[in-house]
């Protein structure tokens, strides 16, 4: 499927784009990018999973981000049948307690990768099955991959 | 709960063993609580972070050439291509075409660098079911391409032999000669493996019906490389998205259907078979011509993301670049298969024998660093 | 105080000439006990060092080469350093089970020694129960393994000696009725008298088919009695570290290494005896030299030891569940059976003999 193609299925989906602040981009980036309001983010993935048009069953990358004044995570899917790809965005401005739904349900998969985004980032994810740190340690303080964070110690800042 | 232990004269309770960080089964430092009744596990929670080094953070701080030599202690069985995938990367956001002479090259040397992991895993694999002598044979013919890969890159593991834009310098003048005199050799040692290894009855039994997954399940935990081909689900990504010389070579995927530990080793062992006709297809005219393109002493990606994605001995290798325009990355993601493939230990050895998981986690081929990253 | 000792006939009328009876018995016995130690030790050093040099031929090394003429001082060293180790253990380790356990495993190794014709004359214990003796032993020796396991508060080394336990259990069955089978043929446990039978003819030829299908299963399940690979789960290094002697260091440590391998020996040992007819030369070529039995026994045996090290060097290892079902529903059954057809062909007379 073309990514235009991809941009119509979805939008069909929300029939009120701006309501759940559905945007599409293709700048400065290879692959259509979908952002979306985090509280529409589980529905739109379970419509991209099950949606036998888009059909989105492998997630192959789960990256968090620290976009500056937000926190982030960007989801990579590819459809194993049709093999198109598309990235999926969502951002919140709570740096304190940001907290997204888990996509675990939908692919297994992300259940280890949402938890590196937690130890790094301090992202929580909703209805995750077991979301404790994975790398760091269970008394580590702080998100080491935000920009924000600081080490006088272990870290070499150039 | 008084009339159940009442009922069963013999209560059995669960308990806890670590099996790691220092375990000779787990390659590494990787920490695998299990909880087993008997010799029957009930659960495996992987522990992972005993050699995290923060790569991500690191390259946020570093330039682009400097990246590369981060990237060869992600899963240095596969540093040649891990090098590759990030150069790629940032080849594709400059939109720079690099000469065919280095996309063949690199082709090879990715390919020797898949033989020589498998070899290793090879071994190994005999060795976590008890067979210590394919060890020896494994290493021994690895030994071969660590010194090709010695004379033309100056280094046996870290290679770094690629930069943006193409290789550090030019091929040894007994590179073709001598990758063609290993192929020669491989192609009569590897029936030797099977003889050693594949057809033994014991084996067989070992690995038969172990560690089953399943193509759906393969797909949902997002394995990659020979764990997900082993279960039918067309997963390489050098046929579905081809990256440098690939596009000029005919091979087959290795596809097996059963989904065991056994369909995954015959996947690995087809994959040599592979890797062997691809660099004969490609040794004998290695195109002449320039081993670089120019860039700039510092590069500055354009703003924006890119990804790249290589298919490394163990499978998808991912780097995610996000940038802004400056001389590092805003943030560079490593999606490394291996965690993807560790996320489905738990899933493919509950209710298996402590023996099961150790062979069903030799076929997953984890190397620990690429987990850590 | 009638123990036979065969040994040396001279020394013993010497003793008994110039000391009084009770004195001479425990001077003989204490003497016996010192050859027999030395033997002891040299075989288990030299078989260490047998089995790396066939590992390493195995696997396209040298093996040891450094100390000594062609490596031979190598495990002599080893011993040097493990003496010199300090003895580490566990902090809630059970101490008395934990110290007794290597002693158990050592001396029952050592006991079986006493009972194997090494050639005529060459036995310390000629007992008329020789076959169940060396059977009976072998199940003792377990308890050592059991103890270590299970006192040295390790889990790893808790799965080792219950699979340990497990195994020694199972496989016993075999040894034992692969060995009665052939002592339907010979009418007699005791090892000289197995070894007069012979004379016409080794076991594996009289005994013929049923003969050959107990040396295999005896081979089978010896092997699995001395926790070896292809049946070495007890120790099985790549799921369980090291198994039951993972607490274990030094000299303690040695003692399980040690009667590891005199185990191995006295297997292969007891093989040779029951099927090869122990120092018999072959075709009765050296009759007439009596003193070259044992070059002949130590040939022999040897040769089996390398069989099982053949084993070791290039089998993966079973799963616990398989090798129950190996013994419990293959094995056993056919023993059985071999058992039958043994008595069958010892009462219509088919054997072979020459």
């Amino acid at each position: 499927m073309t990514n235009e193609a991809l941009q119509y299925v979805i939008s069909d989906w929300f029939p009120e784009p701006e309501a759940v602040k559905l945007q599409f981009t293709q700048e400065g980036t290879q692959f259509l990018t979908v952002s979306i309001e985090a509280d529409n983010l589980h529905e739109l993935m379970w419509l991209l999973k099950h949606n036998k048009e888009t059909c989105f069953d492998y997630l192959f990358c789960l990256t968090g981000v620290d976009w500056g004044k937000e926190l982030g995570v960007v989801y990579h899917l590819e459809s194993t049948v049709h093999r198109h790809i598309v990235v999926v965005k969502v951002n919140t401005t709570d740096r304190d307690t940001p907290c997204f739904d888990t996509v675990s349900d939908i692919w297994p998969t992300a259940e280890f990768h949402e938890r590196e985004v937690y130890d790094f980032f301090g992202i929580q994810f909703h209805n995750h099955p077991n979301l404790k740190k994975l790398f760091l340690p269970e008394e580590w303080e702080g998100f080491p991959l935000r920009k924000d964070y600081a080490d006088d110690v272990n870290m070499i800042v150039k | 709960m008084e009339t159940a232990i009442l009922k069963s004269p013999f209560k059995s309770e669960e308990y806890f063993v670590n099996m790691g960080p220092q375990h000779p089964a787990t390659h590494g430092v990787l920490r695998l609580l299990l909880t087993i009744d008997g010799e029957v596990i009930k659960k495996v929670e992987p522990d992972l972070g005993y050699i995290h080094r923060s790569i991500e953070k690191m390259c946020e701080r570093d330039s682009y050439q400097q990246i590369i030599h981060l990237t060869d202690r992600l899963d240095y069985l596969s540093a040649h291509i891990n090098n590759e995938a990030v150069c790629l990367a940032v080849e594709n956001a400059l939109e720079l075409e690099v000469p065919e002479r280095v996309k063949v090259i690199r082709t090879i040397l990715d390919e020797l660098t898949r033989i020589a992991s498998h070899c290793l895993w090879w071994g190994v694999m005999g060795m976590d079911v008890g067979a210590l002598t394919t060890y020896f044979y494994g290493f021994r013919d690895r030994e071969l391409i660590n010194d090709i890969f010695e004379e033309t890159c100056g280094a046996r593991l870290t290679m770094n032999y690629n930069v943006p834009g193409g290789l550090r310098h030019d091929i040894h003048p007994n590179f073709v000669k001598r990758v063609k005199d290993f192929v020669a050799h491989f192609k009569t040692k590897l029936p030797e493996y099977d003889r050693l290894l594949t057809g033994n009855i014991i084996f067989q039994k070992r690995t038969k019906g172990v560690g089953v997954l399943s193509k759906e399940d393969a797909i949902a935990y997002g394995a990659s490389g020979p764990v997900g081909r082993g279960s039918g689900y067309s997963c390489d990504v050098r046929i579905h998205h081809p990256y440098s010389a690939l596009h000029k070579v005919n091979f087959n995927e290795a596809l097996q259907t059963a989904g065991d530990a056994f369909a995954r080793y015959q996947v690995r062992i087809q994959e040599m078979w592979e890797s062997l006709s691809i660099i004969e297809q490609l040794i004998d005219d290695i195109p002449e011509g320039a081993i670089q393109v120019a860039t700039d002493a510092v590069i500055k990606l354009p703003k924006g993301e890119f990804y790249q994605k290589v298919e490394t001995a163990r499978g998808e290798l991912g780097v995610f670049i996000i940038s802004t325009g400056t001389k590092n990355p805003y943030r560079l993601k490593l999606r490394s298969p291996g965690l993807s493939n560790l996320s489905l230990l738990n899933h493919i050895t509950v209710g298996s024998k402590i023996g099961d998981l150790v062979a069903a986690m030799a076929t997953l081929d984890l190397v620990i660093p690429d987990i850590d990253r | 105080m009638n123990i036979p000792l065969n040994i040396s006939g001279p020394l013993h009328n010497w003793l008994f000439a110039i000391l009084p009876p009770a004195a001479a018995g425990i001077f003989e016995m204490v003497i016996m006990a010192l050859v027999y130690l030395a033997i002891f030790a040299v075989a288990g050093l030299f078989l260490v060092l047998l089995e790396r040099k066939v590992a390493a031929w195995f696997q396209l090394r040298l093996g040891p080469n450094r100390v000594g003429y062609f490596g031979l001082m190598q495990t002599m060293a080893d011993a040097l350093k493990l003496v010199s180790k300090e003895l580490t253990g566990t902090e809630k380790a059970d101490k008395f089970l934990y110290n007794l356990a290597p002693y158990f495993v050592i001396i029952t190794a050592l006991m079986a020694l006493a009972v194997i014709p090494f050639s005529s004359g060459f036995q310390a214990f000629d007992i008329n129960i020789g076959v169940f003796f060396i059977i009976a032993l072998s199940s003792i020796g377990v308890i050592g393994i059991l103890l270590a396991g299970w006192s040295s508060n390790n889990k790893f080394a808790m799965i080792g000696a219950m699979r340990s336990g497990v195994q020694t259990i199972s496989y016993e069955l075999s040894v034992g009725l692969s060995l009665l089978t052939m002592i339907l043929l010979t009418g007699t446990p005791q090892l000289s008298g197995i070894v007069e039978v012979q004379k016409n003819g080794w076991l594996i030829v009289q005994g013929h088919i049923p003969a050959l299908i107990a040396f295999m299963i005896y081979m089978i399940a010896g092997t699995a009695e001395t926790n070896r690979a292809p049946f070495d789960l007890v120790e099985a290094e790549s799921e369980l570290g090291a198994g039951f002697h993972t607490e274990y260091s030094g000299m303690k440590f040695a003692y399980f290494f040690l009667a590891e391998f005199i185990n191995m020996f006295i297997i292969a040992a007891v093989a040779v005896t029951v099927f090869f007819g122990a120092w018999l030369s072959p075709f009765g070529i050296t009759e007439s030299i009596p003193w070259l039995g044992v070059f002949w026994f130590l040939a022999k045996t040897l040769a089996i030891v390398f069989l099982m090290m053949w084993f070791r060097w290039t089998f993966p290892r079973l799963r616990v569940d398989q090798l129950l079902k190996l013994e419990w529903k293959y094995l056993l059954p056919l023993n059985l059976m071999n058992i039958v057809l043994m008595a069958l062909i010892v009462w219509l007379n088919l054997t072979i003999q020459f």
